[in-house]
């Protein structure tokens, strides 16, 4: 479904991304993990097309992607949720995910038609939100965080993505939030692609089928829960960590 | 024909080199803290009016009154960074511009209360009027004065910024504000610092204006515009920039002026656009 | 879901607040008949505030140029008077038609560009055509104003020194494009522009374009700014440089600011308080008046950041 292929990514001396080749094939549900700094959020940047690789390319569903900017990336079925929140705060959420289905279906530009007559969209919008159980009414930025994190998946979802990138979804979210959090990804089609970075291990071996481990810009290793746990240069890159690997 | 061609050349560097003056302290503080400050040229007016007065109701000799409009013009920026500007540096880019207009609008008023609208003029000191000879030619001796003294002023500046340690902590700032945070360095008192130089400098700029393109309270609006397109277009934080691009200014505009007088300003502001689409950042601005 | 739609159409219904505000406006013509003038001034001015708006409040684009879709606008129907025809209305849609072209034009270039870069290449847009105007003087009179401008009766009705047909005609164009650009702004284009203000970053993670939609919205607003400018020359017979200068885009700014941006009545408020208040301190000095407004200027963006407008409406949600 989605493939890297070979792609280098440096500033300056600085390499952010060396020679990554993934593959994710349709309906699996893979983690990006790895210590800080090691460039994952940086490739979720390269495949969505906010940053352009120095080489390589990056494929969706056959289709080459790397010379499409962004916003036709995204009407091509990728979509990706931010890590730290990107998201409008004096919209409401209805209105923010019914801008996002609007988008899609390409009435966004209209300006002579009043928005009471996207009936569908909106409806569309308040049924996201719903299932996520966000409240639709309330403005972004009086929503809990986080509800705002449920927000930027429901933004996110609203495209209609084939592949969804989920960068930490959970991050500063209390533990207890984030459990509930992956519940409803969990509840997510399972035709819906996912590629999720996580730092929580726990939620990592329980949701991921394969994960990829990046340190320094390289893919180390990819593989099932089971073999990663295992890995004695995981175990390295982890020192110190206090989490048992689930065997 | 030659030395039409090259007095045009000689007049606009200077007017360039006053232009430098003016623009680089703004340059610098908008590469370091992204603050939009349109009242830049209400400190050259301070600057300018303090040397008038000092040369002329005062008595003091010219060269006296230069530093002196350096310090006025450092004071200023000094206390309105203080006490106001501080507040509005995680404002709007809108918010920034509205308000510092405001303050521009303002000083207008007070220099037109305080001395009034008409066209002040200045003393300069006997070895500075007349014409220097050199390759046949007749030079401004002011001119040439100007364009000595705000080289050495850019050298001055390419040194403190390359070798000293504070230079090193300024451009650490404007490369990276956060990181330089990150390590330790003290931006908000070296973006003060700064600020005043650059407000000094323009101080100097405004009192060196004085003799070669006159002062009124509206000095502050006519040549903020020429001062944006130095610091536009030679890019944010770049001395070398700043440079460049006013010698560019000031040039096209004597010959602009002196070859196709009726275009007016078009040609510079023709120039501009087309440059600020090519590099949005400046010629030598980051990003 | 009766509530989505509900929300929606809740936005877009009219207040009572409205109704007896436009009803308000009528009022001149009964109560103060020898201000019908400065009050055709005040809706042109309004109807420029407006077209700021769009991009400005709505779309966050800011602009220190403005006032050169203004001066298309005021030049055309003032050429198009002096030369063909002196009909107003034909007059004016041609001049919206131009001032639209040349927004249109302008917008491939501008909405590409934030921060210094807009300000600097809206502020040189500006002053490019304020100074070619200057040049062209065996056309538009250059400093002088354009001289032979002679417009003809509106409908039957002659433009006088009293100003009842000027207030008619401004105040009806005035509501006419108010209504449209209510109808933009609680359109699908209106809530893409308000995501473009709130987080332009995002917008093509959702797959927007955000450039497309500001060229749109940026080339009604040059419509509306051109039609502003149309009504001016028609109203006054009169066009002067000064309708091109960085003085008059200044103006409309700091009125939007005082109103309250991004809220559509906001430019017709500030309007209506900086034309009054200019109209009662007109003996003042020009410098003084510019110390003034510079000292709002700084009181607003310090105390009141969203105008008249949004701190009445912070007041209200204080008082809920």
């Amino acid at each position: 479904m989605l493939s890297t292929r070979n792609v280098n990514k440096a500033f300056g001396s600085l390499v952010v991304a060396n020679d990554v080749s993934l593959d994710i094939p349709r309906g699996a549900r893979h983690a990006l993990i790895g210590p800080n700094g090691a460039g994952k959020t940086t490739l979720i940047n390269l495949i969505t097309g906010m940053l352009a690789p120095d080489s390589g390319a990056i494929l969706l569903g056959g289709e080459d992607l790397t010379p499409l900017a962004s916003e036709a990336r995204v009407r091509r079925g990728l979509a990706r949720t931010f890590q730290v929140n990107a998201l409008f705060p004096r919209l409401t959420a209805l209105e923010s995910v019914t801008l996002a289905v609007l988008e899609r279906d390409g009435d966004a530009s209209k300006w002579w038609r009043g928005l009471p007559a996207f009936r569908a969209a909106a409806d569309e919008a308040h049924a996201i939100l719903d299932s996520l159980a966000v409240p639709a009414q309330k403005e972004t930025r009086e929503l809990a965080y986080g509800q705002q994190r449920l927000l930027e998946i429901a933004l996110a979802l609203a495209t209609r993505p084939r592949i969804l990138l989920l960068d930490e979804p959970a991050a500063g979210v209390p533990k207890d939030e984030s459990r509930e959090l992956f519940r409803a990804i969990e509840r997510l089609s399972s035709e819906l692609t996912l590629l999720f970075i996580e730092h929580d291990m726990e939620v990592v071996f329980r949701f991921a089928s394969i994960i990829h481990v990046m340190v320094g810009g390289r893919i180390l290793v990819s593989g099932p829960p089971a073999e990663i746990g295992r890995d004695a240069r995981v175990r390295e890159v982890y020192l110190g960590r206090t989490q048992r690997a689930a065997a | 024909m030659l030395g039409s061609i090259v007095g045009v050349l000689f007049d606009g560097l200077a007017y360039g080199m006053l232009l430098f003056l003016l623009s680089v302290g703004l340059s610098v503080t908008l590469g370091m803290m992204n603050f939009v400050n349109l009242a830049h040229c209400s400190f050259a007016m301070v600057g300018g009016y303090a040397a008038v007065w000092l040369t002329g109701r005062a008595g003091w000799p010219f060269l006296a009154a230069l530093p002196a409009a350096f310090i006025a013009g450092a004071g200023v920026s000094l206390v309105l960074e203080r006490m106001l500007y501080r507040r509005l540096y995680r404002a709007s880019d809108l918010d920034q511009c509205l308000f510092t207009i405001g303050i521009a609008f303002m000083s207008v008023a007070a220099a037109a209360y305080f001395f009034g609208t008409v066209q002040q003029s200045i003393d300069t000191p006997r070895w500075l009027e007349g014409t220097v000879a050199a390759f046949g030619m007749r030079f401004s001796a002011y001119r040439l004065f100007l364009i000595v003294a705000s080289l050495a002023v850019a050298a001055l500046l390419v040194w403190a910024l390359e070798r000293t340690r504070f230079g090193a902590r300024v451009r650490a700032a404007v490369d990276n504000q956060r990181m330089a945070r990150g390590l330790g360095i003290d931006v908000d008192r070296a973006f003060m610092i700064t600020f005043a130089l650059g407000g000094g400098l323009a101080g100097l700029g405004g009192a060196l204006a004085v003799a070669m393109i006159g002062l009124d309270p509206g000095f502050a609006f006519t040549y903020l515009v020429y001062v944006l397109i130095v610091v536009a277009v030679g890019g944010l934080g770049s001395i070398g920039g700043s440079l460049a691009a006013a010698a560019l200014l000031g040039i096209s505009d004597m010959a602009g002026k002196y070859y196709f007088p009726w275009l007016g300003a078009f040609l510079i502001y023709l120039v501009m656009v087309g440059l600020l689409m090519w590099r949005p950042a400046g010629l030598f601005g980051k990003r | 879901m009766a509530s989505a739609s509900a929300f929606f159409a809740g936005q877009v219904r009219w207040h009572a607040a409205e109704v007896a505000f436009w009803l308000a406006t009528l009022l001149p013509f009964v109560a103060a008949p020898s201000y019908l003038s400065l009050a055709s001034q005040i809706a042109i001015t309004a109807l420029f505030a407006l077209s700021l708006d769009l991009i400005l409040g709505y779309g966050g684009l800011v602009s220190l140029g403005h006032a050169a879709y203004f001066g298309v606008g005021a030049y055309t129907a003032g050429l198009l008077s002096k030369h063909w025809l002196g009909e107003p209305l034909t007059g004016l849609a041609i001049s919206a038609l131009v001032a639209g072209v040349v927004g249109y034009l302008s917008s491939h270039v501008i909405v590409r560009f934030r921060h210094l870069a807009l300000i600097m290449l809206t502020l040189g847009f500006g002053l490019l055509l304020f100074e070619a105007a200057n040049s062209t003087s065996a056309i538009t009179g250059g400093a002088d104003g354009l001289q032979g401008v002679e417009i003809s009766p509106l409908l039957g009705f002659k433009f006088d020194l009293y100003g009842r047909t000027a207030y008619a005609y401004s105040l009806a164009v005035l509501f006419l494009c108010f209504l449209a650009c209510r109808r933009v702004i609680h359109s699908p284009l209106g809530l893409a522009l308000r995501g473009i203000r709130e987080n332009a970053q995002r917008m093509p993670a959702i797959g927007a374009s955000s450039r497309a939609h500001l060229r749109k919205a940026y080339t009604i607003a040059a419509v509306m700014a051109g039609i502003a400018g149309a009504l001016l020359t028609q109203t006054t017979s009169t066009v002067s440089l000064e309708t091109l200068s960085f003085g008059r885009s200044a103006d409309v700014l700091v009125i939007l600011i005082l109103g309250g941006a991004g809220r559509l009545y906001g430019g017709i408020l500030g309007a209506i308080l900086y034309m009054v208040a200019r109209d009662q301190f007109s003996g003042v000095n020009p410098q003084y008046w510019y110390f003034w407004i510079g000292l709002l200027l700084v009181a607003v963006v310090m105390f009141l950041p969203n105008g008249v407008l949004g701190g009445a409406s912070a007041l209200y949600k204080k008082r809920q």
